[in-house]
Order: C-alpha cells, then structure tokens, then sequence
C-alpha cells in the first residue's frame, strides 16, 4: 500500500525510508522551524542548527567515563548512535543569558520596557527521553509554579519535539534506575526508533502530523514493532551505572554531616561544570548594567550555580562559604529538597554531570557513599 | 550642569602598558566615557602634568623599584578610589616570575652591566604597600569588564567584579570543555572570570592570566593534570606564570617541581 499522499492520524506509527527524515527537516524549515539536532563541533556532538541530514553526526558516536569524552566512528552509518553529549535543550528554553527588561531615565521619569524581542520557534530534533523528563520538570520551575516565566513560555509553547528512543546509552547513561528512560514515553510530537535501514515512526500530536503529512511512509508491521523494542530494551540492559533513588531523600537529609561531604570537597573544584550541563538546572544571576551615557539599564539574567561562591553571597555574608557546603547543597537539592518542592526528584539520569566534570565526581557513587552501600 | 565630572587618573608602574592600551582600545566607548569623566592624567594617551587629586585612579603594574615605592604613596594619597588592573598589579605579573629566584642571579642573566640596577628584591603586587579598593584581573584586562566598572560607579552603585571560575563563562558560552573532550590541560577550573572563556573558544587550554578564581581548589586540578600526563615543571609554571604572588597558586606550583 501507498500512503504517501494520505495524512497519518495522531496515534499511527509508520514507516519510513532513512534519507526520507531529510524531507521532514525540509519541512521544518519551511514551516517556519528553526532546526535543532545533534551535530559535531569541538570534538564533541553538540546541539545546534541541523540543515540538512548531512548534519547529523552520521556514523558517528561517543565514548563516555567520568571526567572523559571522546568521539569515535562507528562501523555503521547510524543516525543517532549516541548517547547525549555536553549540550541540552536547556539553551533553548532557558538561554545562558537574557534581558529580561531594559529602563530609560529621563530628567524626571522611567520608563520600563519588558523584553519582547522575537521569539525563534524551535524544532528540536532527537531529544532522548531524559531530556524530555528534564523539559517536563523545567515546565514545572518555570511555568507551574506561581509566576509565570514569560519567555520560557513563549519559547516552550512554539517548540515542536521530535524525540529518539535511544538504541544507544554510554557508560555514565543511568535513566533505566531513575525511572526516565531509555524510551520516549510522552512529551514529543513525534518519536523515532532507529532500525537498520528505516525509520519508526510514532506520531503522537497533530503538529507532529501535519510535519508528516505527504512523506512517503508505509504503516508499521508488527515485526517493526517488536524489532523497536528489542532495540530499547538492549538499551536498558546494557547501562552499567545506576542511582537508587528509593527514601533517598530521608537518607541525604539525615546525613548532612557524613564524612563523604568531607571526602568529595576535596575532589570538587567547584568549577559549576555539573550544574552547567544538567538539564534541570535553573539557577540563575539578575544584574543591573547600566549603559555608559547614563542613559538606560538593562536588567540582564544569566544562567548561574550553586557552586558559584557568589550565588550564596547575601547581606550578612555567604551562607555556603566552602566547597563542602555547596557540593551537598547540590546534591541535596537535586536528590531531596527538589522532590518536596517540584514532586520529582531533580535527576533524570542522562549522566552529564559524571561525564563533563573535569575530575569525574560521579553523582550516582556520591549518593551510594551517603547511603552506605560502598566502604 | 556645573556639577564638576569625576577626575580620572590612569598610572603605570612595572607593567608592559598592555591594560592601558586596553582602555585605548575603548575607542567608541571612551567618547561616551570621557563625556562624563575627566580624563585627567594618562601619560600614554595625554600630555597633561601630574596635579591634583582623583576621584578615581587606575593603576597597572607591579611594585618593582624603590621609587615606585614612593610613587604609589602619592597615587594613594591624592586618590578617593584606587583600582589596580591586570596581572602585574594584582599578581606581580610575569616579571614576578623572578621572585623565585634570587635578585642577583636575574640582574646577571639580563643586563650586561648591573650596576646602574636599582630593584626591589621581588615584583609585589599593588596592594602589599596601601590600601586597594578594587582589583580588575586579567593579562591584560577586559575593556568591557572595566567600562562596566566605570559604568556602574557613575550610576553610584557599588562596582561588582565577579571571580567565579571560567567554566561557567565556558558554560555560558556553550563551550565543549577541552579537559573532558581532549584531554588537554585547562586552568579554567580554578581561574577568575574575566576574559569571556577566550583561550577555550579557540580550542585551547586556559593559562590563568586572571589569576586565582574564589577559592580555587589547585591540588585537585593538578592531580588531574598528572592524571593526563602533564609533566611537572610544567604544572609548575600553570600556576607561577602570571600571579607569582597568590598564595594559593604559589604553593600548588612549588609542589610540583
């Protein structure tokens, strides 16, 4: 059967031809998207403008340890035979830095003027599922809470998701023990399973629809189905790390004094990598820079941590004035006080943290140490 | 307006002019700047004699002679706010690197005929002889870094100079970290803010021209140089190069020899 002309229905799974995700990045950018994928750069797979599929990092893939990056070939011409590497779509949702509002001074008056430049509409393309659980817990900083982060709404509202179940996780990888992932559950517009020579297909909203509408596709086979899922499950049986997420919180609250703190503040160089590459992170600097005629201000904000000395300076003086307040401070808010105040827990497992530190402190050994399960 | 502009003093001791030609380098932003300062001494932009007092003095170099001794005195006296730029007059600078040896082995290996040498025994930083109300790192310094200092204490805030480490400029700038990535040697981790993460936005390692972040955890980061493969005298010199005056990189670089 021929199904290229009929328009898929939200809910169908399809088939198609590997190259044939080159007329869907065709369609993005001509409806309006700007398109974002894994690509190479720096040594590494980054996220940035996917043009065409030749961006893609194809037959490429990394090899991850704590503290260590390094891209190699594969012996295949794999899409997304990857895990993720130092970027998230965190810099798209939430930029490193932003006006938020800019102020005029005239001889007897203000004006405040908020910030409404343009927003891009993004399509992200091969978010894996930790990163989809990290988007969803962002919703919940910026969107649920009280107040309204405007601009993370304008930018959350017109991105179009499309995610990859992964066929691939690294040795720092540990979703399966945090309960997000390696397979795309929800929170996309369309989600790829890369199969030997063909794409899966699952559409799940009517954005994600109308970018397939016209592709040429066939509908999935039962075969295609089970093939999929052998692919995510050898995923999941093969990641090494794991962190047990189970009364961890009790565990780190009632032991805010254990001598791992100690141990590991030796190790940390407080260089704010960790926070820097987690996806959920949200902290963030506001500073008034006034312009050189005197003119105006900007109110400018910028990604910060928890591991900056400067994050907890108040009046009164730094309330985490050393290495070891701020590590644990870290933790557990990640991994404790982050479940009392967004009902999750602040982990999703995608493993950047052990990787991207530069002297490979591993979350998930911390929080064992703390819970006693290593000598 | 007859309210009187700010006075503004530029100085220079043992230093190789690079920061005042930083401020040079302002260009454009120097018009706005002197159109609500007077400029009223920097011997490599003007003319204008010595007189008077400053609300504000920039100062760059380090204390290497006895009359520059006496000379930094006289800036501290006739000045309300004195801010020392760059690595030499924060960290001794790259001349201070012969503060680890002796004074007479260094005049030997450098002048043919000694004897008309007046020096101190070592390249101190500014702030060892009076009092400093602000330091702005860097080798040289960061012109916006420091329009924005300008630019802040005419708006009668109190300026802010961060000195968080480099990496989260690294960070914000969506950087591939070259430690992890490459494995090469990078002093960002425990290096002042200040430059914008400019050494690894060229693929290359951070050498610690803006000297020591906040409380920088050196033994760590060169036992993962070790780890990589540094040799040691070159460990050494990651931390001796440009503040051979902080403690903390003074002792990290003299454990490794």
């Amino acid at each position: 059967m021929n199904s290229s002309a009929a328009i898929a229905p939200v809910g169908e799974t399809v088939v198609i031809e590997k190259p044939v995700l080159g007329s869907i990045i065709d369609r993005l950018w001509r409806d309006g998207y700007t398109v974002v994928g894994p690509t190479l750069a720096e040594s590494a797979i980054v996220i940035d403008q996917v043009r065409a599929i030749d961006d893609l990092p194809i037959g490429w893939t990394d090899d991850q340890e704590a503290g260590t990056y390094r891209l190699r070939r594969r012996d295949d011409r794999a899409y997304f035979g990857y895990a993720v590497g130092p970027h998230s779509w965190k810099q798209f949702l939430f930029p490193p830095k932003t006006t938020l509002y800019s102020i005029e001074f005239r001889a007897d008056s203000m004006t405040v003027k908020p910030n409404v430049d343009p927003v891009p509409s993004y399509a992200f393309l091969g978010v894996r599922s930790c990163d989809l659980h990290a988007i969803e817990i962002q919703d919940r900083v910026f969107l649920h809470g009280p107040y309204v982060d405007r601009q993370y709404q304008a930018r959350r509202e017109k991105a179009l998701i499309v995610a990859v179940h992964c066929a691939v996780a690294a040795s720092t990888c540990f979703c399966e023990s945090t309960g997000t992932g390696p397979r795309a559950v929800r929170g996309f517009d369309l989600a790829l399973t890369e199969l030997e020579s063909e794409f899966l297909v699952e559409i799940a909203t009517p954005r994600g629809a109308a970018i397939c509408d016209g592709i040429k596709s066939r509908p999935a086979a039962g075969s295609d189905l089970g093939a999929a899922a052998r692919i995510v499950d050898k995923t999941r049986n093969s990641m090494k790390r794991s962190l047990n997420l189970n009364g961890l919180p009790d565990i780190l609250y009632q032991n805010l004094e254990h001598p791992r703190w100690d141990q590991v503040a030796e190790r940390c160089l407080s260089c704010t990598n960790c926070t820097m590459v987690c996806p959920t992170c949200f902290c963030h600097a506001l500073e008034d820079v006034p312009s050189l005629d005197g003119a105006s201000s900007e109110k400018i904000r910028q990604w910060d941590s928890c591991f900056n000395p400067d994050h907890a300076h108040m009046a009164g003086g730094n309330n985490r004035p050393d290495i070891r307040s701020r590590y644990r401070q870290w933790l557990t808010h990640k991994l404790a006080s982050w479940v009392d105040q967004y009902g999750v827990s602040g982990c999703v497992g995608c493993g950047r943290c052990v990787t991207w530190c530069p002297v490979g402190i591993d979350i998930t050994e911390e929080a064992a140490a703390i819970r006693g399960d290593q000598p | 307006m007859n309210v009187p502009k700010p006075r503004l003093g530029v100085f220079k001791f043992a230093s190789c002019d690079g920061c005042q030609l930083s401020i040079l380098d302002c260009e454009d932003e120097i018009l706005a700047v002197a159109d609500r300062v007077e400029i009223a001494y920097f011997l490599e932009a003007t003319r204008r004699p010595l007189e008077g007092r400053f609300d504000v003095s920039l100062v760059e170099g380090s204390i290497s002679s006895p009359e520059q001794l006496e000379q930094i005195k006289d800036v501290r006296e006739r000045s309300k706010f004195v801010v020392t730029i760059g690595a030499c007059a924060n960290g001794g600078g790259i001349q201070g690197l012969r503060n680890f040896i002796s004074i007479e082995e260094s005049i030997a290996a450098v002048y043919a005929n000694p004897s008309y040498v007046k020096t101190l025994d070592k390249s101190r930083p500014i702030a060892d002889f009076i009092t400093v109300d602000l330091e702005l790192q860097g080798c040289p310094i960061n012109k916006y870094q420091l329009l924005n200092v300008i630019a802040q204490m005419l708006a009668g805030a109190r300026p802010r100079v961060p000195d968080h480490a480099v990496c989260l400029d690294c960070k914000r700038r969506n950087i591939v970290c070259v430690v992890v990535s490459q494995g090469k040697a990078c002093m960002g981790p425990v290096t002042s803010t200040g430059c914008g993460a400019l050494c690894p936005a060229h693929d290359r390692g951070c050498f610690a021209c803006y000297g020591p972040s906040h409380q920088p955890n050196t033994a760590a980061l060169a036992s993962r140089f070790e780890s990589i493969g540094v040799p040691s005298d070159q460990i050494r010199r990651f931390f001796h190069a440009f503040y051979s005056t902080s403690p903390a990189f003074v002792a990290e670089g003299l454990r490794h020899v």
